[in-house]
């Protein structure tokens, strides 16, 4: 096959002229991690709140919370970064509007992008949340309300603290799945990892070299995140429950 | 807010749902088909007691999982040129269509996808099933092909419309190929007209619509079946 293999490209001088190629890649791991922080903060409150309400005996919060659930995830990723990029400062005053459109080059695509997968990631992860709390035995709540706590004070106290332990396998895949979403906001200009390999192939042709470093990183992310989810796992473990200190060995 | 301009969609409904949504449903069903069966085989091979089998399909499936369906996009339309071209021995990478790269793409990305939930309903048939099936005298194929698969295929079928669901709204991403399927037939009128705010609701309204009613279909099947059972 004739094509030129250059594995030295990472050294050469981007095409922006601020750095080398791995430079780029390097500021596009950071991006994406950044707004794969950011949006899973939003996601985590938001969806732990959302999570909760659906897992309430309030037919309203129930309500609120499915029809939430359903409207973030029937809509396809792409499409909701578009409405937050494209048309909500359209629909706002005018000023605001203007005021989003002129904020400064990252950030006026990194907002919409972390506004976007927090609120989409928030669905995901409410149905976790909820799926943890109802693993719980009933018993569970009604020894916390019969012990005097209040609901609220049940779920800080009692139902959470064993509901997130719970949850935590689910919570990895999903924080891998946020970090690979966090590539969809290259559509609305956010110069991520995979946007830097894409500037890479399409500045220097070197279209295996780009997109091989970028598989490598993510893979890389990824076992990172793995190895930090286990480690967290272990950490919080409550002795006695089964978990993943009590599964041992078994891998 | 009020110059909302219906009009923009009722002049280019007929654009967008012949061209736009035709390309995302064709794609949606080779790709599934497509994926369902290669994910099957996939899931036979890890589950396979041969090394030289069950290690590639797992590395395979592993790799696909871990890395973003765009740069998996973006991998397979440079890669697949070159894979033809040698495949068929030509010296320079072939030509291949951005629908035909699209379905190449969404077929192999699905596979790992399903084979992982193929895996599971394969892995939720008991043992004594498969021991019978060798014990009247059926060999490997046929005890998958009439005893294992049509049971686990059975109780995987709403997790299996689940991920189908997930690949339609996955589809819309051959946006950044430049393809017209239903959300860049959108982006294309949006762009045309100036009126970004009417189409791409409309075409979240769309995705909404066609994702939620077939969500509530398979949500009666998943019953259905449970009853059944």
């Amino acid at each position: 096959m004739n094509y030129n293999w250059n594995w030295n490209v990472f050294w050469d001088m981007a095409a922006d002229g601020t750095g080398t190629w791995g430079m780029t890649l390097f500021y596009g791991v950071l991006w994406s991690l950044a707004a794969a922080l950011c949006a899973g903060i939003i996601a985590f409150v938001l969806g732990s709140v959302l999570g909760v309400m659906r897992t309430t005996p309030n037919k309203w919060a129930v309500r609120i919370g499915n029809a939430y659930v359903e409207l973030f995830r029937n809509i396809p990723l792409l499409v909701q970064l578009f409405l937050w990029f494209f048309v909500l400062p359209e629909l706002l005053p005018k000023g605001m509007g203007d005021a989003i459109k002129q904020m400064a080059p990252p950030w006026a695509s990194f907002v919409p992008a972390v506004i976007g997968l927090g609120l989409f990631t928030a669905a995901r992860i409410s149905e976790q949340v909820k799926a943890g709390i109802q693993s719980l035995p009933r018993g569970q709540l009604f020894a916390g309300t019969a012990l005097g706590l209040t609901l609220p004070q049940t779920y800080r106290f009692v139902l959470l603290p064993m509901a997130y332990r719970i949850i935590l396998p689910p919570l990895t895949s999903e924080t891998m799945n946020l970090i690979k979403n966090t590539s969809v906001a290259l559509t609305i200009g956010l110069l991520e990892l995979t946007a830097a390999a894409r500037s890479l192939q399409e500045f220097t042709f070197q279209v295996f070299e780009a997109f091989t470093a970028a598989t490598l990183i993510y893979i890389l992310v990824n076992l990172c995140v793995v190895m930090f989810m286990r480690w967290l796992e272990k950490s919080v473990a409550v002795p006695g429950f089964i978990g993943p200190a009590a599964v041992g060995g078994a891998h | 807010m009020g110059d909302f301009d219906f009009d923009v969609i009722q002049r280019s409904i007929g654009y967008l749902f012949r061209e736009g949504m035709t390309f995302t449903l064709t794609l949606t069903a080779l790709a599934a088909g497509g994926g369902i069966i290669l994910g099957t085989l996939l899931a036979m091979m890890r589950l396979s007691s041969y090394k030289w089998l069950s290690v590639p399909a797992t590395a395979y499936v592993n790799l696909i999982r871990s890395i973003p369906l765009l740069l998996v996009i973006f991998w397979f339309y440079f890669l697949v040129p070159y894979i033809g071209a040698w495949i068929i021995g030509s010296p320079t990478p072939i030509k291949v269509g951005a629908f035909a790269s699209s379905v190449i793409t969404f077929t192999l990305f699905e596979a790992a996808y399903y084979s992982e939930i193929m895996r599971a309903g394969i892995q939720s048939i008991s043992r004594g099933q498969i021991s019978a099936g060798y014990a009247i005298g059926l060999n490997y194929w046929q005890t998958m092909a009439n005893v294992v698969l049509p049971q686990a295929f059975r109780n995987m079928v709403p997790i299996l419309l689940t991920q189908t669901i997930i690949l339609f709204q996955d589809t819309s991403l051959v946006y950044v190929l430049s393809i017209t399927d239903f959300l860049g037939a959108a982006s294309k009128v949006a762009q045309r007209d100036g009126r970004l705010v009417e189409m791409y609701i409309f075409a979240a309204l769309v995705y909404f619509l066609i994702s939620f009613g077939l969500s509530q279909v398979v949500k009666r099947l998943q019953q259905k079946i449970a009853i059944v059972r």
